[in-house]
């Protein structure tokens, strides 16, 4: 009944989804990577999970509660901060680290700019390049329980080598815990799409722009093909660029979007001082969001031709 | 203008007028010199003599300096007095010298100094504005003394060179880089602002008013009463 009688400013979309729908169908959609984590990468990547997860809904009730403010927490959006921020860590960054950059996310990055929908860049991408730039932590990278350990696939393409890709497609390499199976993530993107939760349009173009950039400066399909399934450019570009907040929302906005994030990913893989540029390349991306916006208005419905 | 009391002009600068976290000036040599604490320390201990000294000047000339070239007439005496400082440093203390580096000699610019000359000592009585100057050079002394503490135990597991167990082992490196001084600076003006709130200066001392040329001004001419 309640959210029947919502009353809000123009302009009037009817829709049964609430925020809390939406956000519940994300974390169903992260499930399939949590779990090929958790098999590939064992206990410490649960234990990550439930870190990440558990510190930024505290860290949000905290906040709320020495504002005296009502508590948001319903609305599931911080578990999808911690959920995100502990699948974008490796598997063995100590929990108190993995702690300290979830509470940044939560409090710092979205409480301090307003809460849900007020903030500026994504809060899982941020609390992750903070902790790349504060403990250095995600250039050490974890392996699965089973495989030999060897340089991450990106690291091992730099040096020439070509790392299977049935291996980078069920996820069987070294990396952050979430980010290895592509398969897993293909079938949260599939998920989204049938709920009608994202569009295809950021990450598609996304993966496409760098695929394309990708086989013009390698010229080889195979390799172009596993720098797409290689670090987190799956994850980031299903997930995180479309985070509703800090992406565009017309579907020309998107594309741009996407070209320009696949772009600055690729310029930071091949000449940056990272192997990876994912995050940064989102990061990016969410703050010029705002001039994306302007550029690509929406249609106004009866308005001039 | 109504004049506050000689206890005022000495205390306000610690908390409510703030030069670092309430007037927010002097943000260089906050955000480069806090890496450590010895260097903080030294950091404003130097601004703070040059502060009082050239604060004590600038009065004392304060009828003498004609108002269209008065900011180069505080420069020469500001830069005078840090070369002073620099030089005794070099001689007495050549490794804070070494650690403060081209800092030491950026004083000169330090706009809480040059702000307190233009704000202040142009406009008070000598006694007033060397406590002034003390005033506002201990307010920035503790700044970057609050700043460095925060930095060097997060980001570098030590207080003044010396290593804190547990601490040390447990460090998180961006504190003691750029991006870590701009988020500790900034929670610090958060705190600063709700501890000092409905104390810290109206605003509306920022416009027309609050301007030290608002006589000479064209621009606002005839608009001082608005």
């Amino acid at each position: 009944m309640d959210s029947k009688l919502h009353i809000s400013v123009s302009p009037h979309i009817r829709s049964k989804k609430s925020t809390k729908d939406i956000m519940l169908d994300v974390i169903i959609a992260l499930i399939p990577a949590t779990v090929a984590a958790v098999i590939l990468f064992g206990l410490p990547a649960l234990w990550l999970v439930i870190a990440c997860v558990a510190s930024a809904v505290l860290g949000e009730a905290l906040f709320y509660k020495v504002l005296k403010k009502e508590l948001p927490i319903g609305d599931l959006s911080a578990v999808v901060t911690g959920l995100l921020l502990a699948l974008n860590l490796s598997a063995n960054v100590p929990v108190w680290q993995a702690v300290i950059g979830s509470l940044f996310a939560i409090i710092i990055v979205k409480c301090f700019f307003g809460g849900i929908g007020c903030n500026v860049v994504n809060p899982a991408i941020t609390g992750r390049v903070f902790m790349l730039i504060a403990f250095g932590s995600m250039a050490q990278s974890a392996f699965p329980l089973d495989s030999v350990a060897t340089a991450t696939p990106l690291v091992e393409l730099a040096e020439g080598n070509t790392p299977a890709l049935l291996d980078l497609f069920i996820g069987n390499v070294g990396g952050c815990i979430g980010e290895t199976s592509a398969l897993a993530l293909l079938i949260g993107f599939v998920y989204l799409l049938v709920r009608k939760v994202i569009s295809w349009h950021i990450p598609t173009v996304y993966v496409a722009t760098v695929f394309l950039f990708t086989l013009a400066v390698k010229g080889d399909l195979t390799v172009a093909l596993a720098y797409i399934l290689s670090g987190g450019l799956l994850l980031g570009a299903i997930f995180m660029a479309t985070d509703y907040v800090t992406s565009p929302s017309t579907p020309w906005g998107k594309v741009i979007f996407g070209v320009g994030a696949g772009v600055i990913t690729v310029l930071i893989r091949f000449w940056g001082n990272y192997p990876e540029g994912v995050s940064f390349a989102i990061l990016l991306m969410n703050i010029l969001n705002p001039f994306i916006e302007k550029w690509t208005p929406r249609k106004v419905f009866g308005g001039q031709k | 203008m109504k004049k506050d009391g000689n206890l005022s002009v000495l205390l306000r600068g610690l908390l409510v007028e703030n030069p670092v976290f309430v007037l927010v000036l002097g943000t260089c040599p906050t955000l480069a010199t806090t890496q450590t604490v010895i260097g903080a320390f030294a950091m404003g201990l130097a601004a703070m003599a040059v502060l009082i000294c050239s604060n004590v000047v600038i009065s004392l000339l304060r009828k003498v300096i004609p108002d269209t070239v008065r900011i180069p007439c505080y420069i020469v005496i500001i830069a005078g007095f840090v070369t002073v400082v620099q030089m005794f440093m070099h001689a007495f203390l050549p490794e804070l010298y070494e650690l403060l580096g081209v800092y030491l000699a950026l004083i000169t610019v330090n706009c809480i100094i040059l702000g307190r000359a233009e704000m202040f000592a142009s406009k008070n009585s000598v006694a007033r504005s060397a406590l002034d100057g003390v005033g506002m050079g201990l307010g920035f002394t503790i700044a970057l003394l609050l700043m460095a503490t925060v930095r060097e135990v997060l980001g570098a597991g030590s207080f003044a060179g010396i290593a804190i167990p547990f601490i040390k082992d447990h460090t998180i490196g961006i504190f003691t880089q750029a991006p870590g001084g701009l988020l500790v600076y900034g929670l610090l003006i958060f705190a600063v602002t709700a501890i000092t709130q409905g104390r810290a200066p109206k605003k509306k001392s920022f416009g027309c008013e609050g301007c030290p040329s608002a006589a000479n001004c064209s621009a606002c001419m005839g608009k001082e009463e608005a």
